[in-house]
């Protein structure tokens, strides 16, 4: 395998559905050189061994990720703010029966 | 052959038939397989290998129920590992060595739109067992020719060496793909017990496939009434199949009592 082809073939991001109402999940990344061949491809990586219903294939250059630097601002100020999550509030007992 | 002055059998005709569908399948996957480790891209090193995998789970069926059929003891290793080459009845197309990647997926576009084919009609045969078996396997089959079809399209309609090189390919493929539709007693027989698949029906929608994605992959279309080869299916083959055989049995013959533990 040569891995000059790195240069031609650009980097896919594949997601796979585990089940039908799930939502997509990141498996992984394939090199493949048009969309036909990323899901092929996906499907032959990531999902040959019933690992999946559905697949997406994203080109990763088309991904904004968050950076390290972000961190701090992005996630910190959630820290303090407990009353955020719904396990802050205590459940009355009539509607936990009902679950 | 003494074929000809007998009588054939169901028992007869069924097993020929199972073998000539299996050992299709053994040996173009044991071609396949080669490939494993030597794709032109890990990706595609990775299909082919779970293409070559998918070829012989079939034939590992196949030959599963064709020793069922034979009632003689014998098990899928004995088809695969201790027949002689004469007694191999797979395709000539399907022995040929794997030559670069588009000769391997060229052939394997031209076998894969047979068997899409074939399988379409064996997974209604009158035998549940064995229609169940084409029906599952079709699924896979599916794959393999979108994935084989695709690259045709890639390599012909791509830079100028890969059409060239793809186009040679099918220019030397050409004169193996007579035998796809050879039919003999065996296949007349299987014809009237609703088991076996009359391949003229649908020549011309395999033809028809085949030149689509050909024009399509602006590739030239070899001339259909050239010199075709002939033989396969009653044990005559090319050079390659004894090499090939050679290697694929070596290790189970040397230790016929060999287990995994």
């Amino acid at each position: 395998m040569t891995d000059n082809n790195n240069d031609n073939w650009p980097l896919w991001e594949v997601f796979t559905q585990p089940k039908s109402g799930k939502p997509h999940e990141h498996a992984g990344s394939v090199h493949a050189a048009d969309k036909e061949m990323a899901l092929q491809n996906a499907r032959d990586t990531y999902a040959r061994r019933n690992e999946g219903v559905s697949i997406w294939v994203v080109k990763s250059k088309h991904i904004t990720a968050s950076t390290p630097e972000d961190m701090g601002p992005f996630f910190d100020p959630a820290n303090d703010k407990p009353y955020r999550h719904p396990q802050f509030y205590s459940v009355p007992r009539a509607v936990k029966k009902r679950s | 052959m003494t074929t000809e002055t007998k009588e054939l059998t169901k028992q007869e005709a069924f097993l020929a038939y199972l073998l000539r569908l299996a050992d299709d399948r053994l040996i173009l996957g044991q071609r396949m397989s080669e490939w494993c480790g030597h794709g032109p891209q890990l990706e595609e090193d990775l299909a082919m290998a779970n293409m070559a995998l998918d070829l012989i789970g079939h034939a590992t069926a196949l030959y599963e129920y064709a020793a069922e059929i034979e009632d003689e003891g014998h098990d899928e290793d004995y088809f695969a590992y201790f027949r002689d080459d004469r007694e191999f009845t797979n395709l000539q197309l399907c022995e040929l060595p794997k030559g670069d990647f588009g000769f391997t997926i060229a052939r394997q576009f031209l076998f894969s739109a047979f068997s899409y084919f074939q399988y379409e009609r064996l997974k209604d045969a009158n035998d549940e067992q064995f229609a169940g078996m084409m029906n599952k396997h079709l699924k896979e089959i599916k794959y393999h020719l979108r994935h084989s079809r695709e690259w045709v399209l890639r390599l012909g309609d791509g830079t100028e060496e890969s059409h060239e090189r793809i186009q040679e390919s099918f220019d030397e493929l050409w004169m193996y793909i007579g035998e796809l539709f050879y039919m003999d007693e065996v296949d007349e027989f299987m014809i009237k017990e609703g088991l076996g698949v009359d391949s003229s029906e649908f020549k011309k929608e395999w033809k028809k496939l085949v030149e689509d994605t050909l024009t399509e992959a602006t590739l030239t279309v070899p001339d259909w009434d050239q010199f075709m080869m002939s033989g396969s299916r009653k044990g005559i083959h090319t050079e390659h199949l004894g090499h090939l055989l050679a290697q694929m049995q070596f290790l189970r013959r040397s230790y016929p009592d060999a287990e995994w533990k």
